[in-house]
């Protein structure tokens, strides 16, 4: 799978542990947030970062302390047509400060990173390969922005004369 | 009314040129129908039962004359020369094809229009009521509010990917046209103790499946906080509406499985947290506002002209259309009239070509270039001046859109169903003409009153059975079309939910089994009652025994 980046594809530096596969004892991985609050300590211990993964039904506020410490939060896309994550993209960006790297991965499509973009995704994952080209035009697919989101703070009434 | 400035046209000519690129790789393979279905739904975009049928949105339900002749020029050059106007004041073109879409939407752009979200599972087409800024009962005009929202719900990026369709209506008048209690969100303008105009607010109803009158979750909603508030609603929505099971995701059943307490607790939590980052200001409002100003009206005596108030004594045909099709307006002189979409033997809100420019040309000359649809199916001039009455139903007649018969049992609302719609346990539009051919007197039709008759052919309810005074649903029997009859139904503000007549009825019983009622209504109605209140004073029963006595 190809992880678009900054208008760039980069290698996967990270390995995403399941649930049940043994925590290696050095390299980056990331953990589902279950593992997470069962295994923290554990996995404070080692000298490489944590990544978290969040699916579709998580609710961070339970580590809402703990989310800063993360480099990088992925966001498990079960099926393209979950919105879910929008709403918890913004949250994470906007109600919990969280400045690290924002990962969607899984199954969405081109036509989704406009808005993924909007609520404060950095880094592409998809299942199906797509080009960084066609990722950085996802995100100019519209010039105009009405609403206040990740991305523009006021909404275009407050940025633009009209 | 409101005219785009470069960033509406800018992102509605950026949504052109991003649909043919979708359409270009659906045709080519490189996206599978599964991952072009919502992105196709997204503009309103159906492959249906014969062709493709696009949805096109008539945000709030108004229309200029020129986008008029751009609806009509669709309609012949793309379609097979007419278009079907829907209860939720959208057009319906039922023979596009696929590759030729994208070309449509440019034309629409080309006028300010668009199908955007006219579908798929988001913010659909915010609709209002059709006499907005004429009405007499009015506290304020709900539109520019409208607009606020259709901006703000254009592409917004947390709520393209919801659990399933969401509606917005907004009314500001004591009499409710715009059926906010039966919307995922209704909005209606207020007025709190301390004088101050916002927003009453209600979530949760809707019809379809599991019909449900809204709640109250907020009784005074400041204006500056509109849009954060509806954010904080969607976002519980989006977050915690059920995904499992399209039937029971729609914001209703959250509303109903959290518990109207918990659920207002939720959204008024999530609020707190948003309404200082998202302010809808003064001047943005008055913005808008100032595309909705008052045309030049003439200062006009209130009376009716002598020439005119002489017609309805010399003309019985001329003083039907007057009673029945044209209202009072706030502004003396002037009459709000009412163009009946449901002339005999024509699918109720269809228009062709000729007869949509035919419109735009007596808007231009007889109503300040404007025109309302309604979510009756029919449309309206606003703005006519009370002298020119008879001329312009002269040439209404000719385009047969005068049929005297506004909120009568003829002006029956009815969705697609079988013969076009590829949902539908059953047809609906040979069911409203079965019952239109019984009601051909119109002295009988006048004497039964304001009756409301819904169709729907299947429980998806787009022709709002549920809220029909007679609502008529197809369901389908072992491949049988039968047809479930609902009484007392209503959306206007003593909103309220048919209930169920009895065992469905076989399709070619379903006309006399209307007459039937209808006869009932005649035999036991109290002096100058109406079809509604007596179904309300009396109940069912009476009804079901002469229904289903004679079977
Ligand atoms: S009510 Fe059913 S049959 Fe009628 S248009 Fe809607 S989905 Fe189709």
């Amino acid at each position: 799978m190809v992880i678009i980046k900054d208008g760039r594809a980069i290698a996967g530096e990270w390995l995403h542990l399941d649930n049940d596969a043994a925590i290696p004892p050095s390299g980056q991985v990331t953990v589902s947030l279950h593992r997470w609050q069962a295994e923290r300590t554990a996995l404070m211990a080692r000298p490489e970062p944590v990544g978290l993964r969040l699916e579709a039904g998580d609710a961070p506020d339970a580590i809402a302390d703990d989310l800063q410490r993360f480099p990088l939060i992925v966001l498990s896309f079960a099926t393209m047509a979950d919105g879910r994550l929008f709403s918890l993209a913004r949250l994470l960006r906007e109600r919990f400060g969280f400045a690290g790297e924002l990962r969607a991965r899984g199954d969405f499509i081109v036509d989704q990173i406009f808005f993924l973009n909007r609520v404060g995704v950095d880094t592409f994952e998809p299942t199906e390969d797509i080009s960084p080209e066609a990722v950085g035009q996802a995100i100019r697919t519209f010039s105009v922005r009405y609403q206040a989101a990740t991305d523009e703070k006021q909404p275009l009434y407050r940025r633009e004369r009209r | 009314m409101y005219q785009y400035d470069e960033f509406d046209q800018r992102i509605v000519d950026e949504r052109v040129r991003q649909f043919r690129d979708q359409t270009a790789r659906f045709l080519a393979g490189q996206l599978t129908e599964d991952q072009f279905r919502p992105l196709r739904l997204m503009n309103g975009l159906y492959l249906q039962r014969h062709a493709p049928m696009l949805r096109v949105a008539i945000p709030y339900g108004l229309l200029s004359t020129r986008q008029l002749r751009m609806l009509a020029h669709i309609a012949r050059t793309y379609d097979r020369g007419y278009g079907h106007f829907t209860t939720r004041q959208n057009v319906q073109y039922n023979w596009p094809d696929l590759d030729r879409v994208p070309d449509i939407l440019a034309d629409l752009a080309s006028v300010q229009m668009h199908a955007i979200q006219t579908s798929g599972n988001c913010i659909r087409n915010v609709t209002s009521d059709p006499i907005a800024g004429v009405a007499a009962d009015e506290l304020e005009d709900p539109r520019p509010y409208c607009e606020i929202i259709r901006q703000w719900s254009t592409f917004h990026p947390e709520f393209s990917y919801l659990p399933r369709k969401f509606k917005i209506a907004v009314t500001g008048a004591e009499q409710d046209r715009a059926a906010v209690q039966v919307h995922d969100i209704g909005l209606r303008l207020v007025r709190n103790e301390a004088g101050e105009v916002g927003f009453a607010v209600l979530v949760g109803g809707g019809l379809g499946r599991t019909p449900i009158i809204g709640e109250t979750i907020r009784p005074f909603l400041a204006k500056r906080d509109l849009l954060s508030y509806l954010e904080a609603i969607l976002r519980v929505y989006n977050r915690f509406g059920r995904r499992d099971n399209k039937y029971k995701a729609r914001i209703k059943i959250l509303l109903k499985e959290t518990g109207v307490a918990a659920f207002t607790t939720q959204v008024e939590q999530e609020w707190q947290q948003i309404k200082d980052h998202l302010v809808l200001d003064d001047t943005e409002i008055e913005r808008v506002k100032a595309h909705f100003t008052e045309p030049p009206y003439e200062n006009l005596p209130a009376e009716l002209p002598g020439a005119v108030a002489q017609r309805t004594e010399s003309d019985p045909a001329f003083a039907a259309w007057f009673r029945h099709n044209t209202f009072a307006h706030k502004v003396p002189g002037y009459r709000i009239v009412f163009l009946s979409l449901k002339p005999p033997k024509v699918p109720p809100g269809d228009l062709d070509h000729r007869q949509m420019d035919a419109i735009a040309e007596l808007a231009d000359r007889f109503s300040f270039g404007e025109i309302r649809v309604t979510h009756n199916q029919n449309m309206i001039f606003a703005d006519v001046r009370a002298s020119e009455l008879h001329a312009l139903w002269t040439e209404l007649r000719e385009w047969g859109v005068a049929t005297p018969n506004i909120n009568k049992a003829t002006d029956i609302i009815c969705c697609p169903g079988l013969d076009f719609c590829s949902l539908a346990n059953a047809s609906s539009i040979p069911i409203a003409e079965e019952i239109y051919s019984r009601l051909d007197n119109f002295d009988y039709l006048y004497d039964l009153g304001d009756l409301r008759i819904n169709i729907s052919g299947c429980m998806n309810g787009c022709g709002h059975h549920t809220v029909g005074h007679i609502g008529i649903l197809g369901v389908d029997k072992k491949g049988e079309e039968w047809y479930q009859l609902t009484l007392g139904g209503s959306s206007a503000n003593e909103a309220a939910l048919g209930e169920r007549l009895g065992p469905a009825i076989a399709k070619p019983d379903v006309a006399d089994a209307v007459t039937t009622i209808l006869k009932t209504y005649v035999e036991l109605r109290a002096p100058d009652e109406s079809f509604l209140q007596t179904v309300r004073r009396i109940g069912i029963t009476p009804f079901q025994e002469q229904v289903y006595g004679h079977h």
